[in-house]
């Protein structure tokens, strides 16, 4: 068994901060990270980031992680595990994991669940044809791996992910014919969406996908425009030949620990799904156990970076570490979300949130 | 309109350019960034003043164009790829317009390729000036093209294809 | 398909190594996730649905999902997005729902 003050279950941008947050306050830290290296999907990223300094803008994702990555290798008071998955949690609290191929057993004082998200499916005849990829599967093959998708693309969604990767598919030498988009406005941050649209991608919003069409391998796509009640207009209908479809339709959070740990959960559509009931500070409604990123709510890895740094302060000061500077430091965090989430495209969050706490009230 | 298509409009163009005065003195950076998003790199990357204090991070970006002498360093700060420096004093019928490059093809300095407008479409064949590295690290490059005066405020691309 | 230039990235990569794919011989990078040495070798199918045995190819590429399922080294329901190529391995497309004793 393995012993530690605060156990960090994902080591992705939220993550990484939490264990830099809690460790800095003076807390023996154990990163647990199913991949062989950490980052989580910053490891992909690489345009570079919004906000301000303090979240590292203007510089790409990709660094960001090494950045993170260098930090937490170098904070001798967090003890990494990579390859290491987290497979459940019991009732004493304890969280097993499978470590290199071994199993074993954390015990801990606080938990930051920091497992991020999975992409949603889309469905449509042949939605399964093999071609029909995650839009975040694509860019992990290709910006991880070096690996070309495919001659020619159509992407699924415009917002931030499928926008973004749409531009990379095009850095990587591949063809990218449509950005197809359901809503009647684009969702991604429109400086992305002008980027890709004057390298010639046309971004067809109201449109939708018909059917997929091939036999053991994605041929081509029919897509069609739709009126305001979501119909597809007869006649509009054209066929894309491609050879791989990215759907990029939303992202849902990784909340099994979450619920196995019995903390109480509500399906709020503006964060993605099924999150945790939090407060300010990220703690869920099982005392000493915290979530930040994706898993509670998605959102830019911004605001994950932040939320990491609240959650890690505060599981920190529980335990009775930090506590001279602790208001301070989380007060400080607590208003770079508050600028990250103020502006209009913070709108969703902000609904998201308020609904959350409200929820959280109920429960009380 | 841009919110469904990805394309500026001619009028949300017309509403940021510089003053005809300004314009005439010399290089100075245009911003087309059209959408309140929390972002500030440009303002905290321009040394001379040449972008005005942010309230709110959240804030549209205000150049100062006074101020602003062209240099470009907010070019490659931009995550957006969004700031173009114009330089219409270059000769009679041509301005220079330098846009962030983030492409494999570098293409030679002195040879012929063709300007993209905003919808990606061949607007004019362009002279590329100078093939330079943004001075951020890990920046994007940053291309000069001579253009069709005309066209300054139209080009915003190259084909990324040799 | 290798991607051959890229604008921000370098991919560093393993030794080149041989593997085995529904008996036939392959190469790959050493480390790399077998579903991206198929994939870069042309193979699009890794699986079939249980049911209908219709053709299926990864979807998340990150270990979520149970799309890219295969046979490698004997072992069924592998994930091949994230499992490790090896020198010599075995990796055969999955039918149904695998079986420990075949």
């Amino acid at each position: 068994m393995l012993k530690t003050d605060v156990l960090v279950i994902g080591a992705g941008p939220a993550g990484l901060k939490a264990a830099l947050s809690a460790a800095g306050q003076g807390a023996e830290v154990i990163l647990v990270e199913r991949d062989p290296f950490l980052g989580g999907q910053l490891v992909k990223q690489t345009h570079m980031f919004f906000g301000s300094k303090e979240q590292y803008a203007s510089e790409r994702g990709i660094n960001i992680g090494k950045i993170l990555a260098r930090d937490v290798d170098e904070n001798e008071k967090i003890r990494i595990l990579k390859d290491t998955t987290a497979l459940g949690y019991y009732e004493d609290k304890r969280v097993a994991i499978e470590s290199q191929g071994k199993f074993e057993t954390v015990d801990n004082k606080a938990l930051i669940v920091t497992t991020g998200a999975q992409e949603n499916t889309l469905v449509f005849p042949n939605c399964d044809l093999p071609g029909i990829y995650g839009a975040g599967a694509v860019q992990t093959l290709m910006n991880v791996h070096g690996v070309v998708p495919g001659n020619k693309v159509a992407m699924v969604g415009a917002g931030n992910i499928g926008v973004i990767v749409s531009y990379q598919l095009l850095q990587a030498g591949i063809d990218v014919v449509a950005i197809i988009e359901a809503l009647p406005k684009i969702g991604a941050y429109l400086v992305h969406a002008s980027k890709v649209r004057r390298m010639g991608v046309p971004i067809l919003t109201s449109h939708t996908v018909i059917e997929a069409q091939g036999t053991e391998r994605l041929e081509r796509v029919v897509i069609a425009k739709i009126d305001d009640k979501w119909q597809p207009v007869p006649g509009t209908e054209q066929t894309l030949e491609v050879d791989v479809l990215c759907v990029s339709v939303g992202l849902t959070p990784l909340t099994e620990l979450l619920f196995m740990a019995g903390c109480r959960m509500a399906h709020i559509g503006e964060l993605g799904g099924h999150v945790a009931l939090r407060d300010k500070n990220m703690e869920t409604s099982v005392s000493n156990i915290f979530v930040a990123g994706d898993v509670s709510g998605i959102e830019e890895a911004s605001a994950a970076m932040v939320e990491g740094q609240v959650a890690g302060l505060t599981a920190a000061r529980n335990l009775g570490y930090g506590l001279e500077d602790y208001e301070e430091k989380v007060t400080a965090a607590q208003r770079e979300l508050d600028n990250l989430r103020r502006g209009p495209v913070g709108g969703k969050i902000r609904a998201g949130l308020e609904k959350l706490y409200k929820e959280g009230e109920v429960a009380v | 309109m841009l919110e469904r298509t990805g394309i500026p409009t001619p009028k949300q163009i017309e509403a940021i350019k510089p003053s005809g005065e300004r314009l005439a003195k010399g290089p100075v950076a245009i911003v087309e960034c059209f959408q309140e998003i929390p972002c500030d790199p440009c303002y905290t990357a321009c040394k001379r003043g040449g972008f005005l204090p942010f309230e709110d991070i959240n804030d549209l970006p205000k150049t100062d164009d006074e101020k602003c002498n062209g240099c470009g360093i907010c070019v490659g700060f931009c995550p957006g790829l969004a700031v173009f420096i114009v330089d219409e004093t270059y000769s009679e019928t041509e301005a220079l317009v330098t846009i962030p490059w983030e492409f494999s093809r570098l293409p030679a300095e002195g040879s012929q390729v063709w300007g993209l407008d905003r919808e990606g479409k061949e607007a004019a064949r362009v002279t590329v000036k100078t093939v330079r590295k943004s001075p951020k690290k890990n920046g994007a490059h940053m291309l000069t093209l001579i253009v069709p005066k005309e066209k300054a405020y139209d080009i915003r691309s190259i084909s990324h294809k040799e | 398909m290798r991607i051959e230039n890229h604008p921000i990235l370098t991919f560093e990569k393993g030794p080149k190594v041989k593997f085995i794919f529904d008996g036939k011989e392959m190469e790959g990078f050493e480390g790399e996730p077998v579903a991206a040495a198929l994939h870069a070798a042309g193979v699009r199918v890794l699986s079939h649905s249980q049911i209908h045995n219709r053709p299926r190819g990864f979807w998340c590429a990150i270990g979520n999902c149970s799309s890219c399922n295969m046979r490698i080294d004997g072992v069924p329901n592998v994930r091949s997005c994230v499992e490790p190529l090896k020198e010599g391995m075995t990796v055969e497309t999955q039918k149904g729902k695998g079986d420990l004793n075949a």
